[in-house]
């Protein structure tokens, strides 16, 4: 099976290593992997900060980067939810709209992709560790991937997953929400990192790079001692 | 009252919000509670996706045949001996009740629990006409007393406690009991039993009117709608023009889907019809009844992509849901209408001046969206709002532009992509300590100021990619 990865902006220039993760796990399980060189950001920050004209051009070049592609797949609920938010955008751009839709239907996260379509439950890893998990809000409300993360995490030998208090709320991310209104980002991911005190977990795990940044990032600023890691990252072990 | 509230701005109003540390409190705990039990009632209703699914449905084909509906309501009304009087403006229909007060010589006016009647600023325009009004719902008594204007459409006391109730009492009604809910409630009671007693003319507002019929059904917990509609001689009910369902079975749906989603109960206490005046033969009820239909820029929204807004039930499900409304409260939006819906309802009513803010207070995580019990795509509605406020409105700052543009000009253009990401390290260098920026300058400061943001990495995913290409080629 051939997949293009979609890094993800983020990963990219930030935490290549959950990009590497993401090639070797799809290897793993028999997958051919190309990069797309020319692939750069889905647009949301954006398209959800009110810029459609401005998000429709980083639109166009990921239509562009992904073409030739079988199946694309991304360490990202939020970005891939965007990527097939893309056919809507572009509804008054038939042409274009008709490409985004061939784009959308090939486009996966990467955990579904592993359970839905791939069939894997148990990538058969081991990682030691007592972990909480946060379920992103834009990949389990808006992508609809609920269950993928958990029955892979639950399936990692020697990871002792402790459930996450009000796990569905919002860490306070929301893209550029995070920079805007700080102030009240800043009081929603401080009640996220006290929610994660309280599992008494030594890791906590996300499926989405900017979740994983913000709450990371204040773990960090409070300093609490707990690992913060990307899905991918714990899957990808031996 | 109006849809506005107050003169601050924004910011302060956030600022004061967040600094609340009592209120925070008690709305974290009163959300948890209606979260819990919306959650728990859609459980045991069983089939929840499908009773939403046909509120939806039934929403939409009322709005989609809205003229229809007013126009059968209107007859049914007035076959029932009531007056129907159609309020373009929130003026209209003030004008339209203070006439009513005069000819009746009206000096009481008691009130159960209406919103509509805050958006149009009714108690103001009675008082003004001389009459004294008197909110008859506990919360809205207590918040009338307080001077306290609306912060949650279902639950209006949800920021106070009992300690801060007592006081309120003791100070504007000579209370001398203690903070025992229940010796408080009595002590409202009895003197709102005064009131009903004295009232001229009974106000409600109107959960949903079925237009079949010419029912006015008001749903409540407290039994204070009852006296409102059962004691004055003349009875006013106003409405907002979309608060209509076509037939009794469709009530059923929706009102089953209101109790449920406002505050988890299969149904509330009590659940009110009110077909016309006082029959010959009935001993209680109205001899004059007036429904008030309050257009005030809905009609404006028919038609427009933002339809799905007029769907509305008013159960707050999406308030209780939202964790933005948590932090900040709901004095913090400036209008009657806060949380999610607020922001999406406030900038179509009154428009966007006073309000750009509003569709921003979110981060989109879509907590309000799964909550609603019609399935409103409410925060799909914000960012719609957001691109009116961008595109058409220009009210965003000359630098977020600029931003904007270099960022669609980076997005589109890999070389520009690239090149920069691989200086993004070396840019950020002067502010990295550790592999991490804790105060960073420009755009980043918002980041900084509440948590640590990492450097980028030494080595992008693209160039080891690369790499590896490189290596297996060889």
């Amino acid at each position: 099976m051939k997949v293009s990865l979609f890094i993800t902006c983020l990963c990219d220039t930030f935490t290549p290593d959950v990009g590497k993760d993401t090639v070797e796990l799809l290897e793993r399980f028999g997958c051919e992997v190309d990069f797309p060189a020319g692939q750069t950001c889905c647009g949301q920050p954006a398209y959800n900060s009110g810029y459609k004209s401005e998000s429709i051009k980083a639109m166009k070049q990921m239509i562009k980067a992904f073409e030739q592609a079988e199946y694309v797949v991304g360490p990202s609920g939020s970005c891939v939810h965007m990527l097939k938010e893309y056919p809507k955008v572009l509804a008054d751009e038939p042409e274009w709209a008709k490409r985004a839709r061939k784009l959308a239907d090939k486009t996966f996260e990467l955990t579904q992709f592993l359970v839905d379509v791939l069939k894997v439950e148990d990538v058969g890893s081991t990682f030691t560790g007592t972990a909480t998990y946060h379920p992103s809000c834009h990949m389990t409300r808006l992508l609809g991937v609920k269950d993928a993360p958990r029955i892979l995490l639950e399936n990692v030998k020697g990871l002792n997953l402790i459930e996450l208090p009000m796990k569905e709320d919002c860490c306070g991310f929301g893209g550029t929400f995070a920079v805007k209104n700080s102030h009240i980002s800043g009081q929603m991911v401080q009640e996220k990192a006290e929610h994660i005190e309280e599992t008494k977990a030594d890791y906590l795990i996300g499926g989405d790079m900017g979740c994983v940044m913000n709450m990371g990032g204040r773990l960090r600023r409070n300093g609490q001692e707990v690992k913060f890691l990307h899905i991918a990252q714990v899957l990808n072990t031996q | 009252m109006s849809i506005k509230i107050g003169h601050k701005l924004y910011a302060e109003r956030i600022q004061d919000g967040l600094n609340n540390a009592f209120m925070r409190k008690a709305v974290s705990s009163a959300q948890g509670r209606f979260r819990s039990g919306r959650l728990k009632a859609a459980e045991e209703l069983g089939d929840w996706e499908d009773w939403r699914t046909l509120g939806e449905e039934i929403r939409s084909h009322t709005m989609e045949n809205l003229d229809y509906y007013l126009h059968q309501l209107s007859e049914q009304v007035e076959k029932r001996g009531g007056t129907v009087f159609f309020a373009e403006t929130a003026k209209e229909a003030n004008e339209y009740i203070q006439e009513i007060a005069k000819k009746r010589q009206a000096k009481k006016v008691v009130k159960s629990k209406s919103m509509v009647t805050e958006e149009i600023g009714l108690n103001e325009a009675l008082e003004k006409s001389g009459c004294e009004v008197v909110e008859s719902d506990l919360g809205e008594w207590i918040l009338q007393l307080d001077e306290d204007p609306p912060s949650h459409i279902v639950t209006p006391a949800l920021h106070k406690n009992k300690e801060q109730i007592r006081e309120t009492f003791r100070k504007k009604k000579g209370y001398t009991g203690s903070d025992d809910p229940v010796e408080l409630a009595a002590f409202a009671r009895e003197q709102l039993r005064q009131d009903f007693l004295e009232a001229d003319i009974g106000v409600t507002g109107c959960n949903f009117a079925v237009a079949e019929s010419g029912a006015i059904t008001l749903v409540t917990n407290e039994g204070n709608a009852r006296m409102v509609t059962s004691l004055p001689d003349t009875q006013i009910s106003v409405m907002g023009m979309e608060r209509i369902v076509p037939t009794w079975e469709d009530l059923e749906v929706v009102v089953s889907l209101l109790t449920r989603a406002a505050v988890g109960q299969k149904l509330t206490s009590y659940i009110t019809a009110l077909t016309g005046t006082r029959l010959e033969d009935e001993v209680d009820g109205p001899e004059d009844f007036h429904l008030v239909i309050v257009d005030n820029g809905r009609s404006k929204i028919l038609g427009t992509e933002f339809q799905s807004a007029l769907h509305c039930i008013r159960c707050a499900a999406c308030i209780n849901a939202c964790p933005v409304y948590r932090h900040v409260g709901g004095h913090s939006y400036g209008s009657i209408y806060p949380g999610p819906i607020g922001a999406v309802l406030t900038p179509l009513l009154d428009g966007y001046d006073d309000h750009k803010d509003l569709p921003y207070a979110s981060t989109l995580c879509a907590a309000c969206t799964e909550a609603c019990p019609v399935k409103i795509p409410l925060h799909e509605h914000l960012i719609r709002h957001r691109e009116i406020i961008v595109e058409r409105e220009k009210m965003t700052t000359k630098a977020e532009k600029m931003m904007m543009m270099g960022f669609a000009k980076w997005a589109s253009t890999p070389a520009a992509y690239k090149l920069s990401t691989k200086m993004a390290r070396t840019t950020l260098k002067p502010w990295t300590k550790e592999e991490y920026i804790e105060k960073g300058p420009g755009p980043m400061k918002g980041w900084t100021e509440q948590r640590d943001f990492p450097a980028p990495s030494k080595e992008r995913f693209r160039d080891w990619y690369q790499k590896r290409e490189q290596r297996s080629d060889q």
